[in-house]
């Protein structure tokens, strides 16, 4: 059931009420999602809470009407993103991406510290290779070599990893599918049960901290190609 | 699921009231406009030269009395020191921002500024914070629109350029404030266009806003269905506009002079030096602008001594010099294409804005980028105030041409705060829409702690150090707790202005944490309430002294015109209870118009405009028949004519 935004007599804005993004709009908390039905509800929302149509309002009802539309903004902002959505849900069950997150390897480069971060497996030895010769182009620069056919071999591997990047998104949505039946079921009377829950997210998180890495390499590549 | 009931029966919603017109107000850095929805159609409200445009100079005369628009532009040169152009560059900013523009622009800086002081300029002897200047342009926008209303205008929405950061708005919104006006919303700049452009033209589809004016450059990507005018991206370069052109136009004159008449105004007296460079920069702006339209355009200045300095400029030449500065939108225009998702073959429609995009090479560029040819339908200069007219009906409740319609804005830049090592972490990331909020939560580190500090940023760079400082706050009265348990929880809001506010809230006590939030470069509330020109209560009354003078004005000069109507040949024609009659008016005026009682004066004048009708067409014949004798009108004497509406004006036999 959507929250109430506004009074159901006089139709006037109300306080936003404590809820999370998907309740806000009325929505289970599945993945797989409408994103154009969203779109339309963001519009018709919009209509109604964001601040310029309540400016004639008393005070009371124009802060009502910042909040509930920065709300509204914040959620549709989180929920058409497959990613941020994912890493939204996770966040409402307690689980944690830390780790490999973009903050804790900016924090780690700025200080120094050695990043807590594992190398996904099955990038071991591409990671290994991409560093020599990142390595070796910095060194080239530095004698002013030519170094175009690093650079290709480099673009070529930049190109490898963005595909994983893109496939590892089709893989995050076979997740969602068993996430989404769970929920399903529990909805039917039939709970989930915490381990069934922790294994799903489990391979999110697993996915999703995969991602973060290579999209953190592709960054240094680019930012290594650019200097 | 928790139901919430109507608890606002006690609060119903007070209606706009007829006579309470919201102006929309473009403050640009060359000129500044106001404007109102007049009926279903904006229309811009010109000022008492009759003008849409007034520049956006400020001036103080020999009485220290500001002077604004277009008087201020002739003591542009004749008293440099005593007037200041483009402040909107200066707002919002602080002394070590400001280098690179001090050596192009003749501000002058208070010489005791403190470092973090907001700016102080010096016009003559006297100083002036940016949005203390700012809201002088402003006040007069306002004189104009009460003029035309006939009554006080006290709230307005005012145009931002949409890559302005958060201090930039904020002493915006101060001037406002200054000037006496509620400002409702701040509006970014070419989404206001877009409103303007939308009005008519009501379709769906991708539209790219370049806005190229005085001193900034804006991009803004909108999608745009069923009145939903929804920014997708937008980017930007606030130091960046038609001032870069003139200053590289001066540079190359005085390099010029310098170098082929071996004159060097380092060595003359400052005073002489800044009139000769403002002369050089009216002449400059003029062929700039000629450039636009002819293949040469000649320079033609006197200087100091007597010499002459004379060039011509090709468009060739002119096209090859300004095309670094012109590249320089290019970057901002790529990004918002990048960020907006989209390829330039998928926009629909690109718009220009800004006395700029005049330019033919600016919009050979466009065209370029865009692959389109840019809609120019609506003038450059006033679309942008326009459009916060549009916005002005919207907030004011609507009308039928509004109906629908709806801007949803972003956020330009990244809102980050510091974390361990310096760095940024980005919590509302750039384009997001405004309203927006991010909530972050902080701890103590130290048994008992009280404060934490917060250092908030706006950027899109990883270290704090390379992003704009926006404010720096304590979280002040943590309850007394272990290290790590208290459990603050920030929260940060971007309105709709893009102005950001902050809240706290200490989660295991439920108390409200105190928050003193400290603008890295801005004015104080305080320093704002004691800036207030007009202040807001005294609006009415500050309006009623001004029809009072205004009025007293208008009896002077029908005083005089009888004066003079007396010695015409006519004054012979009327009978002598005529003149008698007239003679009791005339006294009856010159009574009341020493009193304070405007509709008392009003009163008389208009009595006396009767009493007058006939001695004024005896005048017109007599005038008629000598202009029929050889003579002309102006030998005629006919006496100055007063520019109010009056029988004896001169207006009347044209």
């Amino acid at each position: 059931m959507r929250a109430a935004h506004f009074c159901g007599s006089c139709g006037k804005v109300q306080p936003p009420a404590p809820v999370d993004y998907f309740t806000f709009f009325g929505l289970p908390p599945k993945l797989n999602l409408d994103v154009a039905a969203l779109e339309k509800d963001f519009y018709v929302l919009s209509r109604r809470l964001h601040p310029d149509l309540n400016a004639t309002a008393g005070s009371k009802e124009q802060q009502w009407s910042l909040e509930q539309s920065s709300m509204l903004n914040d959620a549709y902002r989180t929920l058409r993103d497959p990613i941020k959505r994912t890493e939204y849900l996770l966040h409402l069950e307690g689980v944690a991406l830390e780790e490999q997150s973009k903050t804790a390897t900016e924090q780690a480069r700025a200080t120094g510290a050695i990043k807590k971060q594992i190398v996904p497996p099955d990038l071991l030895e591409e990671v290994f290779e991409l560093n020599m010769e990142l390595e070796e182009l910095r060194m080239n620069r530095k004698t002013g070599e030519d170094d175009s056919a690093l650079v290709a071999e480099i673009g070529k591997q930049k190109l490898v990893l963005e595909t994983k990047h893109e496939a590892l998104l089709d893989e995050l949505e076979t997740h969602w599918k068993d996430w989404d039946d769970l929920i399903d079921r529990s909805q039917a009377g039939r709970a989930a049960s915490a381990e069934e829950l922790a294994q799903v997210t489990g391979k999110m998180v697993d996915v999703l901290n995969r991602r973060n890495y290579i999209r953190n390499l592709v960054r240094d590549v680019n930012a290594a190609l650019e200097e | 699921m928790k139901k919430y009931f109507c608890i606002l029966s006690s609060n119903f919603c007070i209606l706009t009231m007829a006579s309470d017109h919201i102006v929309g107000i473009d403050l640009g850095t060359t000129n500044s406009l106001v404007a109102f929805m007049q009926g279903e159609a904006p229309v811009v409200i010109s000022g008492d030269d009759g003008l849409n445009l007034l520049p956006s100079v400020v001036a103080l005369d020999g009485n220290n009395q500001p002077v604004i628009g277009n008087a201020a532009r002739n003591s542009l040169i004749e008293t440099p020191e005593r007037a200041v152009y483009s402040i909107k560059r200066l707002m919002g900013r602080g002394v070590e921002d400001i280098q690179d523009e001090l050596k192009l622009f003749p501000f002058r800086l208070a010489q005791d500024l403190q470092p973090g002081e907001v700016l102080r300029i010096k016009l003559g002897d006297k100083t002036f914070t940016p949005p203390e200047i700012s809201a002088l342009i402003l006040r007069q926008l306002k004189r104009s629109a009460e003029r035309f209303f006939g009554g006080p205008v006290t709230k307005a929405v005012i145009t931002v350029p949409a890559y302005f950061n958060d201090a930039q708005r904020q002493a915006t919104k101060d001037a406002g404030r200054i000037a006496g006006l509620e400002v409702l919303r701040l509006v970014n700049e070419p989404t206001a266009a877009s409103l303007a452009y939308g009005l008519d033209q009501k379709q769906n589809g991708m539209v790219a806003v370049y806005d190229l004016g005085g001193g900034t450059f804006d991009i803004s990507i909108l999608k745009l269905h069923d009145g939903i005018f929804e920014v997708t991206a937008t980017n930007g370069d606030t130091h960046l506009g038609g001032d870069d052109i003139d200053n590289l136009l001066i540079t190359i004159a005085l390099d010029d002079i310098r170098g082929d008449l071996g004159l060097d105004f380092r060595n003359n007296d400052l005073r002489r030096s800044a009139e000769t460079v403002q002369a050089i920069r009216k002449a400059v702006i003029e062929a700039k602008i000629a450039l636009s339209s002819q293949p040469s355009a000649k320079l033609d200045i006197e200087l100091p001594g007597g010499k002459r300095y004379q060039r011509e400029i090709t468009r060739e030449q002119f096209e090859q010099l300004i095309q670094p500065v012109i590249d320089r939108t290019v970057g901002p225009c790529k990004q918002a294409m990048k960020d907006a998702g989209l390829k330039p073959e998928q926009i629909d429609e690109v718009v220009l804005v800004g006395g700029s995009t005049r330019i033919p090479k600016v919009r050979a560029l466009v065209k370029e980028l865009f692959r389109r040819e840019p809609h120019t339908d609506l003038n450059p200069d006033e679309v942008v105030a326009l459009g916060a007219a549009v916005q002005a009906t919207i907030l004011g409740g609507g009308s039928q041409a509004t109906e629908n319609m709806l801007l949803l804005d972003v956020t330009p830049l990244s809102l980050g705060i510091e974390v361990a090592g310096g760095v940024t972490d980005k919590i509302i990331l750039r384009n997001s829409t405004i309203p927006a909020s991010a909530t972050q939560f902080y701890t103590t580190q130290v048994d008992g702690q009280a404060n934490v500090a917060i250092h908030v940023l706006q950027g899109e760079r990883e270290l704090a150090k390379d992003c704009r400082s926006l404010a720096r706050f304590d979280l002040k009265g943590i309850p007394p707790m272990a290290a790590g348990i208290p459990r603050v929880e920030v929260k940060f809001l971007i309105d709709a202005n893009g102005i950001l506010h902050v809240s706290a809230r200490e989660q295991r006590s439920g108390k409200e944490a105190d928050i003193q939030v400290q603008p890295s470069y801005g004015l104080t509330d305080e320093q704002v309430e004691s800036m207030i020109l007009d202040s807001f209560d005294n609006a009415e009354e500050d309006f009623r002294r001004r029809q009072l003078v205004e009025a007293r004005n208008e009896a002077a000069t029908i005083l005089s015109a009888l004066e003079k109507g007396k010695k015409s040949p006519a004054w012979g024609q009327l009978t002598t209870d005529e003149k008698k009659q007239i003679a009791k008016m005339e006294k009856a005026l010159a009574a009341v118009n020493a009193e304070d009682d405007y509709a008392a004066i009003r009163k008389a004048i208009d009595a006396l405009n009767q009493g007058t009708m006939r001695l004024a067409e005896l005048m017109m014949d007599t005038a008629v028949s000598t202009a029929l004798k050889g003579k002309s009108m102006d030998e005629a004497d006919l006496g100055e004519g007063p520019t109010a509406p009056h029988p004896m004006a001169k207006a009347e036999f044209e």
